[in-house]
């Protein structure tokens, strides 16, 4: 049975549709990236599948259950995340955890257990009776992943769980996200870094102006919309990529002290790249070849700029 | 005994707001200085009776604080981006509205009730008929705690223009039921206006109950308390689920 199901989903807003006849299934056990530029409805299609907002048409279905007519079953199987969403500043963390209990369910005697080895687990152990209203950002978004996950869900949605957050910070929710998934959770999360999004996601979904534009493995997408190929190459010194010239360069692009060099045959553009340092006597202080990336398919496929 | 899911999600959400909201400054302001103030400005001073006007001011004091939770509660949350999370959870805009009324009502009685045994105590009121005074009790405050939440519906995540607002709504409603001037000795016109106020039955129970003055009579006091109940939740349910993600 699939964790998530939707058939035909549409949302407008006023003129705005702002997800456009969007059907969807993902399996149990899978961890979808959900991708998309600024206002391509990737927040819309989470509000929509966790029953915040109602679709204008379409079915939605949460490990079988169908949320239009069960939706408090239906929402006792999913944690979510919302964007910008905050927990309550007036209670402390384990009050903020014991109430996301209470509300999905949890007996009493379980709670305040559970949400004492979650805070620790989450490494807040020594701030659980402080309220949340002295916490930093990424402590507070720990503490809203604890209220998500507090009922061990089936689902977990997650709205661009590690934006804004430093690096130590986002290990832990990425290790969290891996985490539920080993207990075998689904989990759909989405967000703007597509290297966190390759690394985590086992299928990806390209959303693009309300429209679903391609669903699959992240190396199947990058397969079939980025067919080139690419060198990365850094010099121990500044030069100007103006002196390259060779039939299979077909484009040099600086990136920080790195050139990348786009070209149809890897194998002539490196020997002749390191023909031309051996010439010059210049050391090459790295060089890679590039498969197709996920951020040229994601490019390709929601195009124009 | 395992109660419905509904009903669960809303007992939850109101234990929520008893934690959060009642120690909220504006429901300390608008729900208990605002009818001590009107109380002072009215009956004090003026060598008027007070087992008279003492029903009165007691229906007005359940008003008030019945009704000041709810307002505060939609807005602060939207403010706060606490609102979407709470949609998230196994609630509905039901079971929202329900928990926002038990956290309002529950606050108007327990005040109401320690106003009441206060005054009986200090003045040696007259108890009157409690069965009465009960059902009073707990109709006009969910009554009323209703009509708190439905004006928390404008769609505004700011709390303090909500607050204002229901203010502007509460005040009239005050001065058009018989607390000023008993209904038995208002006019025509005057008496008419005052059966639109939800306060006049809650005045004329308690009137009958306790001083025997009643106009209307209980039945149909509690009648019309009743169905202002369900045209606020009526009300309620239309507004804020029509305004529920305006201010998200
Ligand atoms: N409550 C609303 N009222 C009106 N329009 C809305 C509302 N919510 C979303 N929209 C519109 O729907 C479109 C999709 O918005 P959505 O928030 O789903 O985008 P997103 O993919 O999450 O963007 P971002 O990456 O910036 O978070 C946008 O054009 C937005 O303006
Ligand atoms: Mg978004």
């Amino acid at each position: 049975m699939p964790a998530i199901e939707a058939h035909h989903l549409t949302r407008r807003f006023g003129s705005i549709t702002a997800v456009d006849d969007l059907t969807l299934t993902v399996e149990e056990g899978e961890i979808f990236g959900f991708l998309g530029p600024n206002g391509a409805g990737k927040t819309t299609t989470i509000r929509l599948l966790t029953g915040v907002l109602t679709p204008d048409t379409g079915t939605i279905r949460i490990a079988g259950i169908d949320l239009r007519t069960d939706p408090l079953p239906a929402k006792r199987c999913m944690g979510i995340i919302p964007e910008n969403s905050a927990v309550y500043s007036d209670l402390t963390a384990i009050q903020n955890l014991t109430l996301a209990g209470r509300l999905y369910g949890l007996p009493a005697a379980d709670r305040n257990a559970r949400a004492r080895s979650l805070l620790a687990d989450l490494g807040l152990a020594d701030r659980a009776d402080e309220k949340v209203r002295t916490f930093s950002k990424g402590m507070k978004q720990r503490v809203s992943i604890g209220c998500a996950i507090i009922h061990e869900p089936a689902v977990l949605f997650l709205d661009e769980p590690t934006s804004g957050l430093d690096v130590q910070s986002r290990r832990l929710v990425t290790g969290m996200i891996r985490r539920m998934h080993d207990q075998g959770s689904t989990v759909f999360l989405t967000t703007h870094n597509i290297d966190e999004a390759n690394t985590l996601c086992t299928r990806i979904g390209i959303i693009n102006r309300g429209i679903l534009a391609a669903t699959d493995r992240p190396e199947i997408l990058k397969q079939t919309f980025d067919t080139t190929q690419s060198i990365e190459i850094s010099f121990a010194r500044e030069i100007d990529p103006s002196v390259f010239s060779h039939p299979n360069v077909l484009r040099i692009d600086q990136r920080g002290d790195k050139l990348r060099i786009v070209t149809d045959d890897p194998d002539r553009a490196v020997k002749y790249l390191a023909a031309w340092a051996d010439r010059e006597g210049v050391r090459i202080a790295s060089l890679n070849t590039l498969g197709p990336s996920l951020e040229e398919a994601f490019l390709a496929i929601t195009g124009e700029s | 005994m395992v109660l419905p899911l509904f009903f669960q999600g809303a007992l939850a959400v109101a234990g929520k707001n008893v934690r959060i909201y009642y120690t909220k400054p504006p429901v300390f302001i608008f729900g208990l200085l605002f009818p001590l103030f009107l109380f002072i400005a009215f009956f004090m001073g003026r060598g008027l009776a007070l087992s008279r006007f003492y029903p009165g001011f007691l229906a007005m004091t359940l008003f008030f604080t019945a009704s000041s939770v709810g307002p505060l509660i939609t807005p602060w949350e939207k403010r706060d981006r606490t609102y979407e999370r709470l949609l998230s959870y196994p609630l509905t805009i039901g079971s929202i509205i329900l928990g926002d009324i038990l956290a309002g009502a529950l606050f108007g009685f327990a005040i109401s009730l320690v106003i009441l045994v206060a005054s009986l105590l200090i003045f040696s009121l007259p108890v009157g008929d409690p069965f009465i005074v009960l059902a009073a009790f707990l109709l006009g405050t969910i009554a009323f705690a209703t009509l708190g939440t439905l004006l928390a519906s404008p769609a505004s995540d700011t709390p303090a223009t909500v607050m204002m607002l229901s203010t502007l709504v509460r005040l009239p409603l005050i001065f058009i039921s018989g607390i000023f001037i008993p209904l038995a000795d208002l006019g025509g016109a005057a008496q008419a206006v005052a059966y639109l106020s939800p306060l006049t039955y809650l005045v004329d129970l308690f009137q009958g109950a306790m001083n025997g003055t009643g106009v209307i009579g209980p039945a149909t006091d509690l009648a019309a308390l009743l169905a202002y109940f369900l045209l606020f939740g009526a009300g309620a349910v239309y507004f804020q689920r029509r305004n529920v993600m305006k201010g998200l």
